[in-house]
């Protein structure tokens, strides 16, 4: 990754030169985007149980990958930034980064290859951010669709980077960057160096911050540049052999609302629980 | 060849986790005939590891490692591996261990499989059954790499005894500044409180409690219960409760024992996460709301009437039992 200088005198309306000074030293930011199923969707699978049926799913933007871009976003706003966004990911994945691009990143890579394990998707991302220079690298933690919860850490590790996950809060001054990490209980505060990759969720911004594309970001988008690159070669080390639907559940029992001694009785002799 | 584990502590003493892990790690270790050692750090009196099936730990003492640093810890569980010739290393769900998972993974050029839920259902090949599509279904993945790690989802296997002779043995590995390249400043934990992370017992209630200023019940059952207290996302959006409190797809996963909603109707985000947990109880007016489809016991009424009640009969029940 190059070295990342951050003058803070020059202002956005200075001289052209000065502008032109700016560009090259802002900072870049790469956000990894999963393209996954709605979170209200039904989940079922094709084909022996072994795919998962898309068939009237409607995708989305990974939550915990949006909550991250909007971050960036606020970035490149607030400090000047460029924003790229990425997907491993077919075509179908197209419509999520025109989305992203459309509530304010400027540009977008798709690797084309089948997503088919969180190691290959980490190699795919370090081989962008390789070849990218990028100061800061925000994924979800997780994706939530298999949840493997890998793709930030493999990727830190294979480029070397400082990296910090399960991130609810960020700022970056010229090099070193602050982060809020959540723990089990409680949160820590982090000091971290760029390059840095961020495993992110819901707190980096919050729900009410998120953005709904407006008419004039879904046109802007179409003139944005969308880079396909072809996969590197890259082992898998885990192959999603199939998938099983938790058993059906046993119909509720009701206990009356006068009766709660029956409750802490079911609870106590039948469930065991207290 | 052994099965290697992290024994995560807190303050000197095992976290339940560890207990779990090493109960799981016993089974995998019997099924490959082989033997369980497990990494510890700073961990101070490592004799309760012997009641779950361990035979072996690395005791690692380091004030450089008084608090979690995800890339040496990494490099210590690696080295561990490495020393040990292990070919899979089990971990937990805790953040920490969620957190340094990936780079033991690459570390020792392994296929990782998180979030598994049960023992291997074959160790040739190495398949195990893991909660994909955020609980929604499962998902059996085959980890095809000779090392393998593994992270056990929360609260999934159980604690088991199984007595073993404990070799202890202080192990020294080798850490560079690259390892510390993070740090951490501060942390805040709550104290006297039980957390979401840990509970056994999870009190969350919803919309249906009408305003923040009628949490006093809820947390007053979750008193009794030693339970942690939850709510649903609407509440949490609203500022009637902290952040820190949400459970759902996008917020908290639970895992408890016990979940007990109490005025949330059931959206399809909040039971994907809280559908972990192995019994729940719902408190809702509404015989229609979607929760009672996923509980295992239902109550139909107004929290404003039930819980008070509840709280009165637990605390009575709970009298009887001492």
């Amino acid at each position: 990754m190059r070295a990342y200088y951050f003058i803070e005198n020059i202002s956005l309306n200075s001289s052209l030169e000065n502008n032109q000074l700016y560009n090259l030293i802002k900072m870049k930011i790469l956000v990894c985007i999963s393209h996954v199923p709605d979170t209200t969707s039904k989940i079922n699978f094709i084909n022996g149980d072994s795919e998962f049926d898309t068939n009237g799913v409607q995708f989305v933007i990974n939550p915990n990958d949006e909550f991250g871009l909007t971050r960036a976003i606020w970035f490149k706003e607030q400090q000047g930034a460029n924003v790229t966004v990425v997907n491993v990911g077919g075509t179908d994945a197209e419509a999520t980064l025109r989305k992203a691009l459309a509530i304010g990143a400027d540009e977008a890579i798709r690797v084309n290859a089948n997503p088919t394990d969180g190691f290959f998707v980490a190699k795919q991302l370090a081989e962008v951010v390789k070849n990218g220079g990028y100061d800061l690298v925000i994924a979800g933690k997780e994706s939530l669709d298999y949840n493997g919860g890998m793709v930030p850490g493999m990727l830190a590790a294979l480029t070397g980077a400082d990296f910090v996950n399960s991130c609810i809060g960020l700022d970056i001054n010229g090099t070193t960057a602050k982060a809020v990490r959540e723990i089990d209980g409680g949160k820590e505060t982090i000091a971290a160096n760029l390059p840095l990759v961020i495993g992110g969720q819901k707190g980096l911004v919050e729900e009410k911050d998120l953005r709904i594309p407006n008419m004039r970001g879904i046109m802007t988008a179409r003139t944005k540049a969308l880079t396909i690159l072809e996969p590197v070669g890259a082992d898998n080390t885990t192959k999603a052999v199939k998938f099983e639907k938790p058993a059906a559940k046993s119909a509720v029992k009701l206990v009356n609302a006068d009766n709660l001694d029956e409750l802490i009785n079911l609870l106590h002799n039948e469930a065991k629980v207290i | 060849m052994s099965i290697l584990i992290y024994a995560e502590s807190a303050e000197g003493k095992f976290k339940k986790v560890a207990f779990e892990l090493a109960s799981y790690a016993k089974k995998v270790a019997e099924m490959m005939g082989t033997t369980v050692t497990a990494v510890t750090v700073n961990a101070g009196d490592v004799s309760a590891l012997s009641k779950y099936g361990v035979d072996k730990v690395l005791k690692v003492t380091n004030d450089k490692l008084a608090s979690f640093n995800a890339k040496a810890y990494a490099d210590v569980v690696k080295q561990a591996a490495q020393k040990e010739g292990t070919k899979v290393v089990i971990l937990s769900s805790t953040t920490d261990s969620l957190y340094l998972a990936p780079l033991v993974a690459v570390g020792l050029n392994a296929g990782y499989a998180s979030n598994v839920v049960a023992l291997p259902e074959s160790t040739s090949p190495f398949t195990v059954k893991r909660n994909a599509f955020s609980n929604k279904a499962f998902n059996i993945t085959e980890v095809t790499t000779d090392v393998k790690v593994l992270g056990i989802a929360k609260n999934s296997y159980g604690v088991f005894e199984s007595a073993s002779s404990l070799t202890e043995e202080d192990f020294t590995p080798s850490l560079n500044d690259a390892d510390f390249s993070v740090k951490i400043e501060s942390v805040e934990k709550v104290t006297g409180k039980v957390t979401i992370a840990d509970a056994e017992i999870v009190v969350s209630a919803g919309r249906g409690m009408k305003g923040p200023e009628n949490w006093g019940m809820i947390e007053e059952l979750a008193s009794v219960l030693g339970a942690a207290t939850a709510c649903s996302k609407p509440v949490s959006d609203l500022g009637w409760r902290p952040h820190s409190e949400h459970v759902g797809q996008t917020g908290k996963p639970v895992a408890a024992n016990l979940y007990i909603a109490i005025g949330i109707s059931g959206a399809i985000q909040h039971i994907a996460g809280i559908n972990s947990s192995k019994v729940k109880v719902v408190i809702n007016p509404d015989a229609e709301a979607p929760f009672f489809k996923v509980a295992d016991y239902g109550v139909v009424g107004d929290a404003f009437q039930v819980v008070p009640q509840l709280i009165e009969k637990l605390k009575a029940f709970k009298a009887a039992q001492h």
